[in-house]
């Protein structure tokens, strides 16, 4: 240990705020609490920005940097201590971390300056703040796993934020419930890794990641497959992805920044996170590599294809939230963990941008999340318009923008690992076509066209999926949509606040940069993301598969490129620009130049429109498949059954049983004092004949 | 010499005797004398045993203080003398407020 940074200080100082706004906010002034909540993130914000200055690469620290406070948990010989572990990959996720959740800390401000449960809100978002940091600043699995619990508690507590809506605490539940599944798998991962390691750290001489390196890959089905397949079922939880995706789209019930912060640019890349850290067990299993490619590749193009047809501003963001969830699992199926991460920063960039404008428009018209009920906005609200289009265009991958680079990584790493292939590609390419297909049907729905505020007749069968959950929003959800009315004259369409729209146009300028970092060789960039976190990402072994993939990636980046093999690079870069132009060209016909088509096509291809509109019946299935038999068995079994049967039986079976020896035994005292002294003379001639027995047979 | 046997059957006849009329005769009078002849069965057995172990034991065995069965039996008429005084004074009280000696119908001490 050189230098003593402190680390702790990072997560603590937004602790400290949530403990202040918590315990005393409610007596606060609302410019008290947004100061308190400002203050403390901004100073994380700050102390993480100096960890990192003081430990750049160059600086003669040595990364990684650990940092132990103190033991926390000692059993026999496994111990877990309080400890901090900053390499290349945490510096990225806390600067990211921190950085966004400032800036959709101050858009806060602006955004619920009109909501009750003000401190409410700022405490939860600064407890998200304290747990996120301690996730990603961890030194071993369990301090992570605590911040994992605590990201997915303050994600319960504020998609639930707006409690009086049956609809949101519904929501809040059904993301635990289903994150909770995740967390299983995770903790059967963890207990795998202490059965064979004995510990849980990280780093260090005797910490996972040393110890796994002596291992040689696993052919076959062994336990370091399962511990990897452990883990990243655990990561598709807290991520959103396919299986246990469903929660997401849900969550947009929560107030929008917290979309934005939570469910978009922070929590759910947790997951990819996790992978990445792990990569060094997950390069020992092939088949745990190979099936997080196939599961991520099925989620990548399910949710593209069913944001197409949502017509919640949100919710199209939750699903393309899920695909670029995908994405990056993507990158991590095929061993390509710094294009996962890079994609990973720029989403956080771009998606939280999306998701901010997407609030802006929502608080500009008074609370309305329809976009069929948008339109023509542009005019009115030319900022949000504005970091909007910047941030569609960063997402469908059109260069110079942030997401095209990342995205181009990713899809050229597909193609050339032994897990993804030219179909895998294809795939991705496709996705993103559709990506780019219902991120700017947003932008024309929202923005172009005529505003048709209230006027249009929404009630065709299309909105049966969720018509009880917008008929919620529209009235009771968004009180600041009233309070806005009363305050600015019926509803009138108003651009949002400087201190809304200030950390948009940071956001967008992020997003419009954001990428540069990681310009590929070919290119003539250098690829600096790529190196800078190739020293976590090399510290695992390489090992045959990834050893091809890494080689190529490196050399292929590292200016020994052929001529072909730069002009590959450039066909499959064009090949996605090619994707995302036609996804915009598609979007522009169908929903500027001719808005009546897109009711032709779905009234032709009804069957399919009606599959995709209600997500391919999914909710349903699960609802069919394990919720009912769960509840079914839990009223019938463990309630009537166990509960009511046994247990009551027991309790009120030996009151009753008590009562009724009661009873009996009353009828003894009579009264009747003969009765009295025949008792007394049975049982005197009960003990002589017993001592008689005794006595005959001694 | 008298058996010890002989004795215990006595006494056992008489305890039974009490024992029956205790429980079979209604007039407290009586089941107050019923006791008695208990008790004096018990001390007939106490004076009986008493003789027995200071005769028939060894002089080198017999650790029984002298005359220990004796002295129970003054106890026993101390207590039954004393029984007997509370006892009456119990019937004459009951029979001044209930006009009966009959127990069946002396009832109320019960829940």
């Amino acid at each position: 240990m050189t230098k003593n940074l402190h680390l702790w200080v990072i997560p603590l100082l937004p602790l400290i705020g949530t403990a202040i706004n918590g315990l005393l906010g409610r007596r606060f002034k609302n410019a008290m609490v947004s100061a308190v909540a400002l203050l403390f993130t901004a100073a994380s914000f700050g102390w993480a920005v100096w960890a990192v200055w003081t430990v750049w690469p160059g600086s003669g620290i040595a990364l990684p940097h650990i940092e132990t406070i103190a033991t926390w948990i000692t059993a026999g010989s496994f111990s877990a201590p309080f400890g901090f572990y900053l390499d290349q990959l945490s510096i990225v996720m806390v600067l990211v971390v921190t950085g966004v959740g400032f800036l959709i800390h101050i858009y806060s401000v602006g955004y619920m300056a009109h909501e009750g449960g003000y401190y409410r809100f700022f405490a939860y978002l600064n407890l998200f703040m304290f747990f996120m940091l301690t996730l990603v600043l961890a030194n071993n699995y369990l301090l992570m796993f605590v911040g994992w619990e605590g990201v997915g508690l303050a994600s319960y507590l504020l998609i639930g934020f707006f409690f009086l809506k049956d609809s949101a605490a519904d929501a809040g539940k059904k993301a635990f419930i289903v994150n909770r599944i995740g967390d299983m798998a995770f903790l059967i991962g963890m207990f795998l890794l202490i059965q064979h390691f004995g510990t849980l750290d990280f780093g260090g001489k005797a910490g996972v990641f040393a110890q796994v390196s002596k291992f040689a890959p696993e052919a076959g089905w062994g336990w370091i497959t399962i511990t990897a397949l452990c883990l990243m079922f655990g990561a598709t939880g807290k991520s959103a992805q396919v299986p246990l995706y469903v929660w997401l789209p849900d969550a947009m019930e929560g107030p929008t920044p917290v979309s934005a912060l939570i469910h978009a640019a922070t929590m759910v890349t947790a997951g990819i996170y996790m992978i990445a850290r792990s990569h060094a067990i997950f390069n020992l299993a092939p088949h745990a590599l190979q099936i997080v490619a196939i599961i991520v590749f099925i989620t990548a193009i399910f949710a593209a294809t069913m944001g197409m047809a949502q017509t919640d501003i949100k919710r199209v963001l939750a699903y393309s939230t899920v695909s670029q969830l995908g994405y990056m699992f993507l990158a991590c199926g095929v061993a390509a963990y710094s294009a996962g991460i890079f994609h990973l920063m720029t989403h956080a960039f771009f998606k939280a941008l999306l998701f901010l404008g997407a609030g802006s428009v929502i608080h500009a018209v008074g609370g309305e999340q329809d976009m069929r009920r948008m339109g023509g906005l542009w005019r009115k609200i030319p900022w949000t318009f504005g970091v909007v289009t910047i941030a569609t265009i960063a997402i469908a991958g059109i260069p110079p923008f942030a997401g095209f680079f990342s995205k181009d990584e990713i899809l050229g790493a597909v193609f050339h690992s032994p897990y993804g292939g030219p179909v895998i590609w294809g795939i991705g390419v496709l996705t993103a076509g559709l990506t780019s297909f219902y991120m700017f049907r947003l932008l024309f729905m929202t923005f172009f066209g005529d505003l048709k505020l209230g006027s249009v007749d929404i009630g065709e069968e299309a909105h049966a999926a969720h018509a009880p959950a917008q008929a919620a929003h529209g009235s009771a959800s968004h009180s600041h949509g009233h309070a806005d009315d009363q305050s600015h004259g019926h509803g009138g369409v108003h651009e949002s606040p400087w201190v809304m729209l200030a950390p948009l146009v940071v956001l967008a300028a992020l997003s419009f940069v954001g990428g540069w970092v990681g310009v590929p060789q070919f290119m003539g960039g250098h690829n600096e993301i790529e190196h800078f976190l190739a020293p976590v990402m090399q510290s695992g072994p390489s090992v045959s598969g990834e050893a091809v993939s890494d080689k190529d990636a490196t050399t292929s980046h590292a200016g020994e490129a052929t001529p072909e093999k730069s002009s590959e690079e450039w066909l499959l870069a064009g090949t996605s620009i090619v994707a995302a132009f036609v996804g915009l060209f598609f979007a522009y016909l169908l929903y500027y130049k001719r808005p009546e088509l897109p009711d032709r096509i779905t009234s032709k291809m009804h069957g399919i429109y009606m599959m995709v509109l209600h997500k391919y019946y999914v909710d349903e299935g699960y609802g069919a498949i394990f919720i009912k038999p769960l509840l079914a068995l839990s009223t019938v079994v463990l309630w009537r059954g166990v509960d009511q049967g046994v247990i009551d039986g027991l309790v009120n079976g030996a009151g009753a049983a008590s009562r009724g020896v009661g009873h009996e035994l009353r009828q003894m005292q009579s009264g009747n004092i003969r009765s009295y002294a025949a008792w007394v003379a049975l049982g005197g001639a009960a003990i002589v004949a017993y001592m008689i027995w005794l006595g005959v047979t001694r | 010499m008298v058996p010890l046997s002989w004795y215990l059957i006595l006494s056992g006849i008489l305890f039974s005797l009490g024992v029956l009329g205790f429980l079979l005769k209604r007039n407290i009078i009586t089941i107050f004398m019923s006791i008695e002849l208990m008790l004096n069965a018990v001390n007939l057995s106490f004076v009986a045993f008493a003789n027995y172990w200071h005769t028939h034991l060894p002089p080198g065995q017999n650790t029984i203080i002298p005359l220990s069965g004796q002295v129970f039996v003054f106890f026993v008429m101390v207590v039954a003398a004393a029984e007997a005084a509370v006892g009456l004074a119990i019937i004459i009280s009951v029979y001044r407020t209930r006009e009966t000696l009959n127990v069946d119908r002396v009832n109320l001490l019960k829940l």
